[in-house]
């Protein structure tokens, strides 16, 4: 838009992303995403036209429901790329196949339900196992598959309350077809392309988010392939879509007999992907076409002379490797199917299939160094054979059974589990027949072990050394075959001359010359097809990105990395490589830097790619956690750190060597020692009473953290940690209750310390930060505090020679200060905080590791700004089947909002509407509080709700103790446990006659799993399933309800981000 | 190696372990693995963008005399399905002729594995089978390079454990490929009582017979230097110039019959070659492109509709732009890359013509409606049969 001179107002809550960034679109509103909102807006900006395809689902539904309400034709706002029309018809169940049908699409046996009965009648006719699908959804959140009338009830419900048209579709199951997806890219006179078609390795089983997905397809012959992409033009044609969209086929694996599943009218995370894998830039072309442009008009962004009428032709392969994050939630249902589950992505690019995959599994940083050979991999491998050895001898065919389930139910380890069953000796034939993988996948993957077993077998054989790097096994990888140290295979393999090439991605397979900077590494070539020059003239900065997006490494980190190469521009640096493979980040666009290595951020990778690039230096500390992890062992190899030195980064990460340094300088933290055993940390917790917060070193969001509260519990989790990270001791701290936490975000530069901002979390220590939520300025600390805390920072930030972002953490109890952690890198909150001040911290960091000063800034800047920023974490407890919801040190939260306002809750009360909490006005609070010292303190709070007009629900207990505090319209409720008794919670819960739940459990439980009961865990995740706010901590429950009171006298300000 | 009682056929390749070596004209020496027939061979070679429909690709007639690279790195996934397999009008359903048509095939990674529900044998044993040497392991993108900045060249491949040499060089331009690739006397396809077409052989795709019978005529197939008397003799309502390799000049006589088709406004399309030699016999002129067009991601600009089509091309002649105007043809399609003439028109006679393929296979399927307009003309200006 901005090429063309059109100025454009920008609405996403997304704190995080590059996108709400001031220098990208005219306006930006940190808004809520829904027709109430984006009403004001359009009333305030008068926009000609919106664009509704770019921000995903959330963004149709809203404007499906602005046209339908009339707001667009009230205000003559025309909507650009497929019209409104044309989305229902892709969205709407019915419509969709009428619409198939009459484009000569042939469509799955379906019909759609409005109630259960209906489900369960349509169910039979077509015979179980169906598959229900939820109207209007992301993700396919709320859909399921039934093999008979008791999945169906559970999944109809539910998914039923989660459609906006309360209607579901019910269609045959077939979970053994292929799963093909093509990416269509159509102009408004007609013109229509496919840039890209993949196919989803685990098939129709699970849904193309959580899949394993390959482009272009692998099994697909010319027929198969031209068949399914005629319909998909044929179907888009009909449904006259204008710019780009994606449509699903379900295609038999043992004839050309095909379905269509779904059109995506809109960008999707396919669409990304596309993008990725094929160099063609979906996004920006859809919305030159959304803006009038015909397809030929377009030129081919790569090449620059050829048209972007066209289709790609790709002459390597990619896989796409979910990454899920299952270990973060106890109870959750670790089983993949048509809900998405993963919380990121990894791309690999490549020449085969074998060497994509072992990459791609590299890159989700999982701790696994691709298929084989890895860390315990033969251990694990000797104990099944022992196993199925004992169970032979026993007529026991357990173990064998639980890898046939494990191949018939696939979870997040199913590529794992096939290697499991082809080294246990099961036939490819059996494997494809349980787990419906594809033969030619099968082949592939037994390719990769039974080169390990040749490696293994073999002496240092140069020619099969070679030949493993070609199938993508990585130095650890053949070291740990032939007993080598990753180093020593590095340094034997480079000097036979065993290296990878550069190779360019150019949208057309080499047919025209293309001077792209968009690059991969591979095994699989003889030359590179970049030369680079010795000169030591204008030599590079590499920038490490973040890779998958993560709990607890996410969008923030794009931000950073994006922002850090702007940064280093913007300092007279032209020459960047930025180093990731998240395809859904823009740090991955190659136009961004002055070239993009979509490659794994492997010690190995990075270091091939520094020897070929010969840089001036290398930037880690803008890609969160894992690029910070790997500044040491680069160090080893010479490699030229840009920003806080190696050993200064160690002195912060490492818990010992940083105590050590606040000791010195004189700041408090909480108690806290290491361990190597078991008897000394029991001595050390009783003296300093539970509870304790136990970890290991090097950590991020809290893996492997947990408070304990007794003795017991605190044996249970040693050896639970230890095995999680066996090269490093525990530590263990006083665990300090009701104490609030406090962040600083900061930049070093040389002997100086720029503050960006204090930033005060609203929950009370004990919550994750990521999972906290989070206001500049603070706002209720007293000046005193702050002077410490700005002290300490600046202390700390000289003493470490921080050049560059830093975070500290801080405890504040009784108006004392404690230190808890430093990290000397860019931070989750970095975004929120340079953009809620307008100072952008990583632009800051980039001139301070250039050894450039910073421009004059007040240090109390952030004390004068009038107005509040608050920042809500946004989760996915919906599709994450089973997990429960309480709140602890390990975080669990998958994004961020934040909003700006005048006052507090002007910004919170939009914050929680754009994290997706709804503000009740009236009806019913279900209240359940564990012990008494809660209950006293949220006794003016629950006084409040019932003055607020709303009717109490309250268990036993708790309902005994209002009524006695005198507290009016307490009505008594029954457990779910005790169905027999009404009124029950089950019921009014999903009658819809509950609208915000307060669960709390009692102090000494509020780590999460001690003495959990069911009942409540029943209650909290019901509520989730059907969308009701839950509050668990006494603190979130006192702002929510305080905002539900400011929002009944109050409206939410609209205004653009840098008015705040 | 088939696995017994499989639902999906899954075979393994051979197990070959030689070397072997592509050596172009100019100098530069690919080295890879030998699969296929441990043989010897010159030709020109070529490379093809396509990522699937190497069956199609490889049997296709006016890849005659070429070694073909795909730039595509993993050939063979799906095998290669039974050649007794046939459409509904009795043709093979996956092939393009009845044999492999190129010299010798170069690839990236071959699979080792080939895995679908139709394959009968992998691409490795088709090739020892119809004896054509493939090379694997090759640099492909840094050949496809060379061959885009230098041009399409001849080259060798040269196997290891070869058991023929063959060092003789192989001239490409010169050579009249049609007595190879052309059927030696008339062959019918289709219903006796549908309208009769003619199509003259110059190296023809099954697919064009097949488009042929698809929109209802019957198909007289000659060979390619039937006289305009042998055409008529069949009193067809029209005519067809088919694909074929090699350098249009060289096919004299179909160049002949052509301008006597024009000179009596037979309805006639020309496919590829076809639509060279027409051009020839309208008095246009025809060059040698650089590195060709082959792949199956080209997009034409109909000048017609205003329409741009995604078309399947194998061609390393064309027409010359400026020596069309002095004829009575115009340009009908014309290339959105590189503005090369794509398809041609008589401004007052119903010939039509087209350099890419439109009966696809491989490619996708958007110019089909060529066949149609074709057979419009057809009705409107046809003889009718008796």
């Amino acid at each position: 838009m901005k090429e063309e001179g059109i100025s454009s107002v920008l609405i996403n809550p997304n704190i995080a992303t590059i996108q709400t960034d001031s220098k990208f679109a005219d306006k930006v509103y940190l808004l809520p995403i829904n027709r109430n909102f984006v009403e004001q807006v359009i009333e305030i900006e008068r926009p000609d036209s919106i664009m509704l395809s770019f921000g995903g689902q959330t963004a149709l539904n809203c404007g499906v429901d602005l046209y339908e309400s009339e707001v667009l034709r009230k205000y003559d706002v025309h909507v650009l790329n497929t019209s409104v029309e044309g989305i229902k018809l892709t969205e709407d169940r019915q419509e969709f196949k009428d619409a198939m049908v009459k484009s000569t699409v042939p469509v799955l046996d379906s019909a759609t339900a409005y109630s259960y009965e209906e489900a369960l009648r349509v169910s039979k006719e077509i015979s179980f196992p169906v598959i229900i699908r939820v109207a209007y959804t992301l993700g396919g959140r709320g859909g399921g598959v039934a093999y008979n009338e008791y999945d169906l009830q559970e999944i109809v419900q539910r998914g039923l309350s989660l459609s906006m048209v309360h209607q579901v579709l019910i269609e045959k199951y077939v979970g053994e077809w292929k799963q093909i997806e093509y990416e269509v890219m159509r102009d408004s006179v007609g013109n229509n392309v496919i840039i890209c078609n993949m196919e989803n390795v685990l098939g129709m089983k699970v849904h193309t988010g959580d899949n394993i997905v390959v482009a272009p397809s692998q099994t697909l012959n010319n027929r198969e392939y031209h068949m399914l992409r005629d319909a998909a033009l044929r179907a888009t044609t009909y449904c006259k879509i204008n710019g780009e969209c994606n449509i699903q086929f379900g295609l038999n694996p043992t004839s050309d007999e095909y379905c269509a599943i779904e059109i995506n009218a809109r960008l999707s995370r396919s669409s990304a992907l596309a993008s990725k894998a094929t160099g063609y830039p979906l996004a920006y072309m859809a919305a030159k076409i959304g803006l009038g442009y015909t397809l030929p008009e377009l030129v081919n962004t790569i090449t620059k002379v050829t048209s972007a009428c066209f289709e790609p032709a790709l002459d390597y392969m990619v896989v796409k490797m979910p990454r899920w994050d299952f270990r973060k939630f106890e109870l959750v249902k670790r089983k993949l199917g048509s809900a998405m589950k993963s919380v990121g992505e990894v791309m690999a690019i490549g020449k085969n299939f074998e060497e994509v995959i072992q990459k791609a599994i590299r890159m989700c940083e999982i701790g696994k160094d691709g298929l084989v050979a890895n860390n315990g991999d033969e251990d694990e491998y000797a104990s099944i054979t022992k196993q199925i050895e004992n169970s032979k001898a026993n007529h026991d065919t357990s173990v064998i059974e639980k890898i046939e389930y494990s191949l018939i139910h696939p979870d997040d380890e199913i590529i794992f589990n096939v290697v499991r069953a082809i080294k246990v000796g099961f036939s490819i034939n059996r494997i494809n027949k349980l787990s419906s993988i594809d033969p030619w996948f099968l082949i592939k993957i037994k390719n990769v072990i039974d080169k390990e077993n040749e490696l293994k077998n073999s002496k240092f054989d140069l020619h099969l050394i070679e030949e493993s790097k070609k199938i993508g096994f990585s130095d650890k990888q053949v070291g740990r075959c032939l007993n080598l140290q990753e180093d020593q295979v590095r340094e034997f393999r480079k000097k036979f001359g065993i290296t990878p090439v550069v190779k360019q991605i150019d949208t057309l397979a080499a047919e025209w010359p293309a001077k792209t900077n968009y690059l991969y590494l591979t095994y699989n070539g003889k030359s590179d097809d970049l030369s680079y020059s010795n000169s030591t003239e204008d030599r590079s900065i590499i920038v490490l990105g973040a890779g998958p997006y993560r709990i607890g490494s996410s969008v923030e980190f794009d931000w950073a990395t994006v922002n850090m190469v702007f940064g280093l521009r913007k300092n007279g640096v032209n020459n960047i490589s930025i180093i990731n493979c998240n395809p859904e980040t823009v740090s991955t666009d190659y136009d961004v830097p002055d070239r993009l290595y979509f490659e794994e951020l492997t010690l190995e990778r990075v270091l091939d790619i520094y020897e070929k690039e010969n840089p001036k230096g290398l930037v880690a500390c803008v890609g969160g956690q894992s690029a910070n992890n790997l500044v040491s062992k680069l160090s080893k190899y010479d490699v030229q750190i840009l920003g806080t030195s190696s050993k200064d980064v160690d002195n912060a990460e490492d818990r010992s060597k940083f105590s050590h340094l606040l000791d010195v300088l004189g700041i408090k933290q909480p108690p806290w020692k290491m361990f190597t055993n078991l008897d000394e940390s029991k001595r050390f917790a009783n003296t300093e009473g539970y509870p304790v917060l136990v970890r290991p070193s090097y950590v991020l969001s809290g893996a492997a953290m947990k408070v304990v509260w007794s003795e017991i519990q605190l044996e249970q989790f040693i050896l639970e940690a230890s095995s999680v990270s066996p090269d490093y001791p525990i530590v263990i701290s006083k665990f300090l209750e009701e104490a609030s936490e406090v962040e600083v975000d900061a930049i070093g530069g040389t002997n100086e310390i720029v503050i960006g901002s204090i930033i005060e979390h609203i929950d009370n220590a004990g919550i994750h930060s990521g999972d906290a939520m989070m206001c500049v300025p603070p706002w209720r600390l007293n000046r005193e505090i702050m002077e410490t805390i700005i002290e300490y920072t600046v202390k700390i930030g000289k003493a470490l020679n921080v050049k560059g972002p830093l975070n500290i953490q801080y405890l504040v109890k009784d108006n004392e200060v404690y230190v808890i952690e430093a990290n000397v890198r860019a931070s989750r909150s970095m975004p929120f905080v340079s953009k809620f001040y307008d100072l952008n911290l990583i632009e800051l960091a980039a001139g301070s590791i250039l050894g450039h000063g910073f421009p004059t800034i007040d240090n109390e800047h952030w004390l004068k700004k009038s107005g509040f920023g608050i920042k809500v974490p946004q989760f996915s407890f919906m599709q994450l089947e089973g997990a429960d919801i309480v709140l602890g040190v390990e975080m669990q939260s998958t994004g961020e909002v934040a909003c700006f306002g005048n006052s507090f809750y002007d910004a919170l009360s939009k914050s929680y509407l754009a994290a997706g909490y709804s503000l009740p006005t009236a009806g019913a609070a279900l209240i359940t509080i564990g012990g008494t010292k809660n209950k006293e303190k949220l006794l003016p709070i629950v006084s409040l709700i019932s003055a607020l007009g709303f009717k109490i629900l309250a268990t036993e207990h708790t309902a005994e103790y209002f009524k006695k505090s005198g507290i009016e319209n307490v009505e008594l409720v029954y457990k779910i446990s005790e169905p027999e008794r009404h009124p029950n919670i089950l019921p009014l819960l999903t009658e819809r006659k509950i609208n915000f739940i307060i669960n709390i459990p009692s102090t000494s439980t509020i780590e999460k799993y001690v003495g959990m009961l069911y009942d409540e865990y029943q209650i909290r995740r019901k509520a989730v399933e059907m969308g009701v706010p839950v509050l668990t901590t006494v603190e979130s429950t006192i702002s929510f309800v305080k905002t539900l009171e400011w929002t009944k006298h109050n409206k939410p300000t609209v205004r653009p981000m840098d008015s705040y | 190696m088939i696995c017994e009682g499989q639902k999906i056929p899954t075979l393994l390749n051979r197990i070959t372990d030689y070397k072997a070596k592509l050596i172009l004209d100019d100098g530069s020496i690919f080295e890879g693995k030998g699969f296929g027939f441990p043989t010897s061979v010159s030709g020109e070679i070529v490379f093809n963008t396509g990522m699937v429909g190497y069956t199609e690709t490889l049997t296709d007639p006016s890849y005659r005399g070429q070694i073909l690279c795909f730039t595509y790195p993993s050939i063979g996934n799906y095998g290669v399905p039974s050649q007794k397999e046939l459409d509904d009008f009795g043709l093979p359903k996956y092939f393009e002729s009845e044999r492999i048509q190129i010299r010798g095939l170069i690839v990236n990674n071959l699979s080792n594995v080939s895995s679908h529900w139709s394959c009968e044998r992998t691409l490795d044993q088709w090739l020892f089978d119809e004896k054509i040497p493939g090379v694997c392991d090759v640099d492909t993108r840094e050949l496809t390079k060379k061959i885009r900045s230098n041009g399409v060249m001849s080259a060798k491949i040269v196997m290891d454990k070869s058991e023929s040499q063959n060092d003789e060089s192989f001239d490409y331009d010169s050579y009249n490929f049609m007595p190879e690739v052309s059927i030696s006397r008339p062959t019918y396809y289709g219903k006796e009582s549908s309208p009769k077409i003619v199509l003259i052989d110059t190296g023809t795709k099954y697919s064009i017979i097949r488009n042929l019978l698809r929109i209802g005529f019957q198909v007289i197939r000659m060979p390619w230097d039937s006289s305009i008397d042998q055409v008529m003799l069949y009193n067809p309502t029209g005519v067809v110039l088919s694909n074929g390799p090699g350098d249009p000049i060289v096919c004299k006589a179909t160049i002949e019959t052509a301008s006597k088709l024009i000179e009596r406004s037979i309805p006639t399309l020309g496919i590829c070659l076809g639509n060279q030699i027409l051009a020839l016999a309208g008095g246009a002129k025809t060059h040698k492109l650089k590195f060709g067009h082959r792949g199956q991601n080209k997009s034409c600009l109909d000048l017609v509709s205003d329409h741009t089509i995604i078309t399947s091309q194998n061609h390393g002649y064309g027409i010359e732009s400026e020596s069309l105007d002095k004829t009575d043809f115009e340009v009908w399609f014309t290339n959105t890359d590189d503005k090369t003439i794509e398809g041609i028109k008589h401004r007052e006679k119903p010939i039509i013509a087209v350099q890419f393929h439109p009966e696809a296979s491989p490619g996708p399927d958007d110019c089909l409606y060529v066949f149609d307009k074709f057979k419009d003309l057809v009705k409107t200006y046809g003889i009718v049969a008796p």
